[in-house]
């Protein structure tokens, strides 16, 4: 008998007690949305911008690779998309479009369509996200309500920057993944 | 070696033991001053605890379900019954793409079936990419925590470490700097690798998805730039619906460091264009425990974390003392089941305090667990005397370092601790709001009754 099948008959012949799967109720938070998103964001080591500091922020430290896949963000230098995620090793700026946001913890849902290039938002010095503040809804649930059967073959709940506190439980931002996290809160 | 023996080893360093306690307990702490901000907590564990009930009472139309929509979605789909054909098969995807050096992030899983030697001991380079399990790994020492895989190092340990291995200055223990080397080593790594492997934190049944959560980044760094992502995933890992990842990504951070969402969270449905995805399903010992009544529900457990953050033998005796790859409360029920002799201390170094069945997001009853594995070996002792009862002996008479915790913690005294041991760590913990209920009995009456 395969591994499959044996495992599969092992488990059947077990007899567990039938347990009905729970239904999930919305905890609606009454919370002004942008507020405590913007403070999650923030507690996650993240930055809450607007266009004009974006633009300060590209300017100030005259970045030259930068890739802005959001359309309603105009940067003067932008490169084009490598075949090859290992090209954009020494990318230094990736603006991206983000879907929607939660409040309750600041994470930003991202699929293919967003990135391109899977590895953009974790292989990028920095990462921008632009992010209509009509789309923040309040909490995980209402969040996978939100993405319901969308369809994509990799998607990315992304909440701030790379971090770690593996030295001495002393948090440290930019271990593997970009080194900073900035979110440009439209409003259109 | 006994717990208790391996808990007096890791003592005699009295400062080091003391900031390991405190550390834990800081974390802990956040656990708790963040789960107070969400009004449905108490909801939510209830919720997340009856989803998993659910998966154990059909866990075999769930793998089904998950089989068929992950290998609609193009991800391969292998089996493997035990650690040593999980081994086996990941080493065959290695051989197929001719790939002699690999990246990884955390799975402890791979550490479970002893991957990194078995891959090593074939030829290939194996890199853990978390920043605490690279460190762990220079070092040729199992992770002592499975959230904080080298909380039992200082920086200085570190440190010199990194001058030996990646020739950063002598003398610098500052993180930030240490990290950066890291960051630099492993960058280089994350390019160099064909495959990557990753632990899978849920797999979702209704889409053939899998999700692995990280804050470093490490595991998307690997699989992104990889042609081929291998993920290994123990069986219990199923969750039935994609709605389900609502409450158990909420529940999981938060009982695990005090954040509210690990900042990297991926949900893997179907590889790139011109990649690979694997996905090997993995039984070691998960059947068995399934079919144990009393034990099947430490299978619920998401590996927080949160029952060793709390447990005062844990942060007392560190991760190695319990000489498992799952340490502490958890660890305790769950590897007897793999090897009641080797691991037949771990049941009984506990104070049964119930701090841990207290904070577990998936509301394992680990303490009367851990009660429920000492009846049974000490029932073993008495039916089958000749093979095991020497090592059944060791296990309840070599635990004076439990014994003597439990004594101090367990004698009604929650409330009133003496003097010798009112340091900040366990003060704070007498007087914690969700202050654990005395046990029933102490070890000490509990050893007499069932010793003969
Ligand atoms: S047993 Fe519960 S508290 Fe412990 S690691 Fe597992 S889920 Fe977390």
């Amino acid at each position: 008998m395969s591994s499959r099948d044996s495992i599969l008959d092992k488990i059947s012949s077990i007899k567990v007690e039938r347990k009905p799967l729970p239904e999930i109720p919305d905890f609606e938070v009454a919370e002004d949305l942008r507020e405590l998103f913007i403070r999650s964001i923030e507690g996650n080591k993240g930055e809450v911008i607007d266009q004009t500091q974006l633009k300060e922020f590209l300017e100030i430290n005259r970045f030259i690779k930068v890739i802005c896949l959001a359309q309603e963000i105009k940067v003067t230098a932008n490169l084009a998309l490598p075949d090859d995620a290992h090209e954009l090793n020494d990318l230094e700026v990736a603006i991206i479009q983000g879907q929607f946001g939660v409040a309750e913890n600041g994470a930003i849902w991202l699929t293919d369509e967003n990135m391109c290039l899977r590895a953009l938002p974790f292989i990028t010095e920095h990462l921008v996200i632009v992010l209509d503040e009509k789309t923040l809804v309040s909490n995980m649930h209402v969040a996978y309500q939100k993405i319901g059967d969308q369809h994509a073959g990799f998607g990315l709940f992304i909440a701030g920057p790379s971090k770690t506190a593996d030295i001495e439980q002393s948090l440290v931002i930019g271990a593997q993944g970009a080194k900073s996290l900035r979110v440009v809160l439209t409003n259109l | 070696m006994s717990h208790s023996a391996k808990a007096s080893e890791f003592l005699k360093d009295a400062a080091q033991s003391k900031w390991h306690d405190e550390t834990l307990w800081f974390v802990r702490d956040k656990r708790d001053t963040i789960s107070k901000t969400i009004p449905e907590w108490e909801q939510l564990r209830d919720l997340a605890s009856q989803i998993k009930d659910n998966v154990l009472a059909h866990l075999d139309g769930y793998l089904v379900e998950f089989e068929k929509n992950a290998q609609k979605n193009g991800i391969k789909v292998h089996w493997a019954k035990d650690a040593e054909e999980h081994n086996q098969i990941v080493l065959s995807i290695l051989q197929q793409h001719n790939c002699q050096a690999i990246v990884k992030s955390k799975s402890i899983l791979t550490e479970e079936c002893h991957l990194n030697p078995f891959l090593e001991q074939n030829g290939v380079e194996v890199v853990d990419t978390d920043l605490g399990e690279r460190i762990v790994q220079f070092l040729n020492q199992p992770p002592s925590h499975i959230v904080m895989p080298a909380i039992h190092l200082k920086k200085k340990e570190i440190s010199a470490l990194f001058h030996d291995k990646l020739q950063t200055e002598k003398g610098n223990e500052d993180p930030a700097y240490l990290t950066h080397a890291a960051r630099l080593h492993l960058r280089d790594k994350f390019l160099r690798a064909k495959v990557a492997i990753t632990g899978v934190n849920f797999g979702v049944a209704e889409t053939g998805e899998f999700l692995v959560c990280t804050n470093e980044g490490n595991a998307d760094m690997g699989v992104h730039l990889a042609d081929v992502h291998i993920a290994c995933m123990g069986i219990e890992k199923i969750i039935p619906r994609r709605k389900d990842l609502g409450v158990f990504l909420r529940l999981l951070a938060r009982s695990a460091t005090g954040q509210p969402i690990t900042n990297y969270n991926s949900h893997f449905r179907s590889p790139a264009l011109g990649k690979e995805i694997h996905i090997v399903l993995v039984d070691n010992g998960r059947t068995a425990q399934l079919g144990r009544e009393k034990f099947k529900n430490s299978l619920k457990c998401i590996r927080c974390g949160a029952c060793m953050n709390t447990c005062p033998i844990y942060r007392r005796s560190g991760g190695f003392s319990y000489g498992s790859v799952v340490p502490g409360p958890i660890g305790s029920i769950l590897s007897p089941g793999l090897d009641v002799k080797k691991y037949s201390s771990l049941p009984f170094a506990s104070t049964l305090c119930g701090s841990c069945s207290d904070v577990c997001p998936v509301k394992i009853n680990i303490h009367e667990q851990l009660y429920e594995w000492r009846q049974e070996i000490t029932k073993a002792q008495g039916t089958n005397a000749k093979s095991i009862s020497m090592k059944i002996a060791n296990g309840i008479f070599a635990v004076p370092f439990a014994y003597k915790v439990s004594g101090a913690l367990m004698r009604g005294a929650l409330k009133i601790l003496p003097d010798s041991i009112t340091y900040s760590g366990l003060n704070t913990w007498g007087k914690q709001r969700e202050l654990p209920a005395s046990p029933k009995e102490s070890f000490k009456d509990w050893y007499k009754k069932n010793r003969s």
